[in-house]
């Protein structure tokens, strides 16, 4: 499985996950009109791809065949692994 | 020189022709027979004297691998105007079509895509008021 660090340093590949966080289940073509509308990046659908064939490696997405099309998903599972190595401590508001 | 006909293999042309006339709600225009197939399209009843759609038969070997990759990653292979996206996404809804993509806000116009149960992506589109 690849390195989720080095999935996420990448503002595409950020942008793609932020579009399946807000719809999940989408196609390539849906996810390169979302990037092009409202990011304006004109990236090629081969680009585009590729970046998510590395999200889909470090497990932060999930394809599945609906009928003859391919729909992604948003996977946040390896992202626990951030918690897990630098849990969140609760501050104590008092000490502003 | 004008546009008059563009063409979108189907699968059945008979199932294509119910989808798109019933559903779609496209008219017949020419039906025509050839050999096992038959010169098939389909018109906008707004339009009735518009550019036809031809239904053609899927059945050389190039089209299928062709039509998988399309659909595979959600590309539509035509597009057809509508007024009201919001009002067609609710009726076609009804009637059963699955869509790959709700109507999406693209800026100057919303658009959605739908699959026409023939192996084919269609998208639909709707100009803003204010754009064109």
């Amino acid at each position: 499985m690849a390195d989720v660090y080095k999935a996420l340093d990448d503002e595409t590949r950020r942008l793609i996950l932020d579009g399946l966080a807000a719809r999940d289940g989408q196609t390539l073509f849906e996810i390169c009109t979302t990037l092009t509308v409202r990011h304006g990046i004109g990236s090629s659908r081969q680009a585009i791809s590729q970046h998510l064939a590395v999200l889909e490696d470090a497990g932060l997405v999930t394809s599945e065949r609906r009928g003859r099309t391919k729909l992604h998903h948003f996977d946040p599972a390896p992202l626990a692994e951030i918690h897990r190595r630098w849990p969140q401590t609760t501050k104590d508001s008092s000490c502003d | 020189m004008r546009l008059n006909l563009l063409s979108v293999f189907v699968d059945d042309q008979r199932a294509a022709l119910a989808f798109y006339t019933d559903v779609l709600g496209f008219t017949l225009k020419r039906d025509i027979p050839l050999g096992d197939a038959a010169w098939l399209t389909v018109v906008s009843p707004e339009v009735p004297d518009g550019p036809e759609l031809l239904l053609e038969p899927a059945g050389h070997p190039a089209v299928t691998p062709y039509r998988e990759a399309l659909m595979a990653d959600g590309i539509p292979l035509a597009q057809f105007t509508v007024d009201d996206l919001q009002a067609e996404h609710a009726r076609l809804t009804a009637r059963g079509v699955t869509f790959t993509q709700p109507p999406t806000d693209i800026g100057n116009a919303w658009m959605a895509v739908l699959d026409d149960t023939c192996g084919n992506l269609i998208q639909l589109i709707a100009m803003k008021p204010d754009a064109d």
